[in-house]
């Protein structure tokens, strides 16, 4: 045993400073929801609409000098087509992966994003340095288990920010649930949300329990979690990275701001 | 990619043709159903035959009733009863003819792949308890766990039945297929290059292998030629895929045997690894580059990423030393979840499992894809077929993969990276990668509108699931999470 205690040591500490303190999240390099530039945006051209695989683009009926396009980035599965369809770069790579909010409408574009803040959320201050969260996984692809699981290796280290994921759902403040709800999967989530002491809140992690992905629908699919359980926060992405999952637990905790408004990072 | 040998049989010459492919040496790989016409059901048995690179498919048409083939090769019991439970189609004398991939408490109005089928009609699901074997002699004593599906942790769904004496478990049951998403029917009525997207969402942690298989089968379709840059770099990309996914599991491996900074430090590993797939791809899970006809855009590992792996190979193999020198960490795992080469074969192990168990099958050398033809990757073999025959072989590809992806870095040709890539209508293909758990394949087949008919999943975890359950009967209940850690399953891709 002293040799894995020296191994240990010899590592000195892998923790990233962030979100603690200034300093790196892991994250370099990594493309995330498309951003949309409208004045870039080309007439008569709806290359995005038709590429995008799960509907998050639509074309607008009728429009004026507020975007052509209805973006919902709580649809996005970040693959990144309708950046390759876009002929006038309209819609263009980008690092924004922060897309935790408390309203799913911040999650649909708006020309005035600035304007339209967010808040209202009930204040969680007995929870804000000691959340338990209990994960139900309602039928994902197991890229949000993999991401959620690096949540409590030493880089990410969430212990650290005294958030816990728990065994028991009777323990549990919040639940955090992923994939688009299969019908098989529906009554067991049900009995865990109503396993769960109140108070109690709930959290839609990745694009599937936001609205139910690239498998949505059919005869063994749900649409997420509307309509299925309340929600209180939700976080597009395929799957959205740990950084970003820690940045949606701060913010639902009232220690970080939420980042996205009206489809926007407007920091 | 070459097509396939293909040959008609009716459903009386299935018995005798699976006896003699087996008498030769050969190994039934899966068997799927598809619509040819809308009232036409056909059955594709999908077999490999002694050096021969390429697989042979019988197609069978399912007009009269058909003879279940479990009894002859075992590894097929579980398809069959896919096909029951999605189709409609019974087999006669099944040995188990119960539901499968739908719950028993799932009552369609028809199988959800007839074509009667109302299209987004979501499955009434009533929550009930499966049938499982009675007990003999005094049941009184044995006690039953059923743990799940939503289970302690973060991990996928899925609910396992354990009947147990004290620390004795006598019997053991997973009840899977609660994430059934339907994928493969997804895919009906798409495009064909658009399909990339969903099949790198089948299994996440699998995003590479599944799109190189079901672009590697558009393209078998499309009679398509890959540029060979593009063949190279689908190599470098799943040996990334190969090396988080193992790193992983030693981390995961380490968490059941309490041993605890070897946990912190495989999952550290795993997360450097993922973060060299963002610095190369953009993607942590090495998402949106593949594309049917070779990549979406090119990917420039020179001349950084092979000097970041000798430093993640050195690393790991100071960890992997630690590992196989500490007695408490390997008394977990030497004759723990036992399984022989006879099981294995015959009930479909496959992967880093069956090449434990002293299978010596890999996708990548016995049937070369993109580029293996040409790197000729090492196989790591093993005979003890225990939990540690399975950790070893995982740690011999870890240090393969790292070799792997410094020689094709080397010797990656310029040129183009994508051909154009257009399946006609009524075409279909076939192809397969080696998934860091072991085969995939993928079965595609274009309509005569040039849309997706129909795409045939086969995972990796579906056959490892299949041959688990036979090393924990008559196991404890100590050595169980030990034991399911060194399979390294997932849920995801079972259950598509």
């Amino acid at each position: 045993m002293p040799q894995w205690t020296l191994l240990g040591l010899l590592q000195g500490k892998q923790t990233a400073p962030w979100p603690l303190a200034e300093g790196t999240d892991g994250q370099a390099g990594l493309l995330g929801m498309p951003r949309y530039l409208p004045e870039l945006c080309g007439d008569d051209c709806k290359a995005c609409a038709d590429s995008c695989p799960t509907k998050a683009i639509t074309m607008r009926a009728s429009y004026a000098d507020s975007g052509r396009l209805d973006i919902d980035y709580g649809r996005c599965v970040v693959c990144q087509l309708c950046v390759e369809a876009c002929p006038t770069g309209a819609m263009a790579l980008s690092s924004d992966w922060a897309f935790g909010v408390r309203a799913r409408d911040d999650l649909v574009w708006k020309q005035d994003a600035a304007a339209a803040p967010a808040t209202g959320a009930a204040t969680r201050h007995a929870f804000r340095r000691s959340l338990h969260v209990r994960h139900v996984d309602a039928g994902s692809c197991n890229g949000c288990e993999s991401e959620l699981q690096a949540l409590n290796n030493p880089f990410y280290n969430l212990h650290r920010l005294g958030i816990f994921f728990t065994a028991s759902p009777r323990f549990a403040d919040l639940l955090l649930v992923t994939g688009p709800v299969t019908q098989a999967m529906l009554g067991p989530l049900r009995a865990t949300y109503e396993a769960m002491a109140e108070p109690r809140w709930v959290v839609a992690v990745g694009t599937c329990a936001v609205s139910g992905g690239v498998a949505e629908g059919g005869y063994a699919c749900g649409h997420g979690l509307d309509g299925v359980l309340p929600v209180d926060v939700y976080l597009p992405g395929c799957p959205p990275n740990p950084a970003a999952i820690i940045q949606a637990l701060l913010m639902f905790l009232e220690r970080a701001p939420q980042r996205v408004k009206g489809g926007q990072l407007v920091e | 990619m070459t097509a396939t040998h293909q040959r008609s049989l009716r459903p009386a010459d299935l018995q005798d043709a699976a006896a003699g492919l087996l008498a030769s040496g050969g190994r039934m790989q899966m068997v799927y159903a598809w619509y040819r016409e809308p009232r036409r059901l056909e059955l594709r048995y999908v077999a490999s035959v002694p050096d021969q690179a390429t697989f042979a498919v019988w197609r069978c048409e399912a007009s009269e009733a058909v003879p279940s083939l479990a009894n002859i090769c075992p590894l097929l019991s579980w398809y069959e009863r896919e096909i029951t439970d999605l189709f409609g189609l019974r087999f006669v004398d099944h040995p188990q003819p119960q539901r499968l991939v739908l719950h028993e408490g799932v009552k369609p109005p028809c199988p959800p792949f007839d074509p009667d089928y109302p299209a987004d009609l979501p499955l009434r699901v009533e929550t009930t308890t499966q049938a499982i074997p009675e007990l003999a002699g005094d049941e009184a004593d044995v006690q039953l766990l059923p743990f799940g599906p939503v289970r302690a942790d973060v991990v996928e769904s899925a609910e396992f039945l354990f009947y147990y004496l004290g620390e004795a478990i006598l019997h053991y049951h997973p009840r899977l297929f609660f994430k059934h998403r339907g994928m493969e029917r997804r895919f009906e009525g798409l495009e064909p290059e658009r399909g990339v997207v969903l099949a790198e969402r089948v299994s996440g942690v699998g995003s590479v292998a599944h799109a190189l298989a079901y672009c590697q089968a558009v393209e078998a379709a499309a009679h398509c030629t890959v540029p060979p840059r593009a063949r190279f770099l689908r190599v470098v990309l799943a040996e990334m895929e190969r090396l988080y996914n193992h790193l992983h599991y030693f981390g995961h491996l380490c968490h059941t045997t309490t041993l605890k900074v070897g946990e912190a430090e495989g999952k550290l590993l795993e997360e450097r690894a993922k973060q060299l797939n963002t610095r190369l791809t953009g993607s942590r899970f090495l998402r949106s580059v593949l594309a049917a006809g070779g990549l979406r855009r090119d990917l420039l590992p020179k001349p950084w990423l092979a000097a970041e792996l000798d430093a993640l190979g050195e690393q790991f193999n100071a960890y992997a030393r630690h590992m196989e020198n500490t007695a408490s960490h390997l008394d977990r795992l030497i004759t723990t979840g036992k399984l022989d080469r006879r099981l294995a074969f015959d009930q479909g192990a496959t992967g880093p499992v069956e090449r434990a168990s002293g299978v010596d099958r890999d996708l990548r050398c016995d049937h070369p894809y993109a580029a293996y033809g040409d790197l000729r990757p090492a196989i790591a073999l093993r005979d003890a077929g225990d939990a540690h025959a399975r950790a070893q072989v995982r740690m011999a590809e870890v240090n393969a993969s790292i070799g792997l992806i410094k020689r094709a870095i080397d010797s990656l040709p310029d040129g183009p990276v994508r051909a154009d890539c257009t399946a006609a209508p009524g075409s279909e293909g076939l192809s397969w990668a080696e998934t860091p758990r072991g085969s995939l394949f993928y079965a595609v087949h274009v309509g005569g509108d040039g849309k997706l008919a129909r795409v045939k999943i086969k995972s990796p975890s579906f056959s490892n699931w299949r041959v688990f359950p036979f090393t924990v009967h008559d196991s404890n209940m100590m050595d169980y999470a030990i034991n399911e850690a060194s399979f390294g399953l997932t849920i995801a891709g079972c259950d598509r």
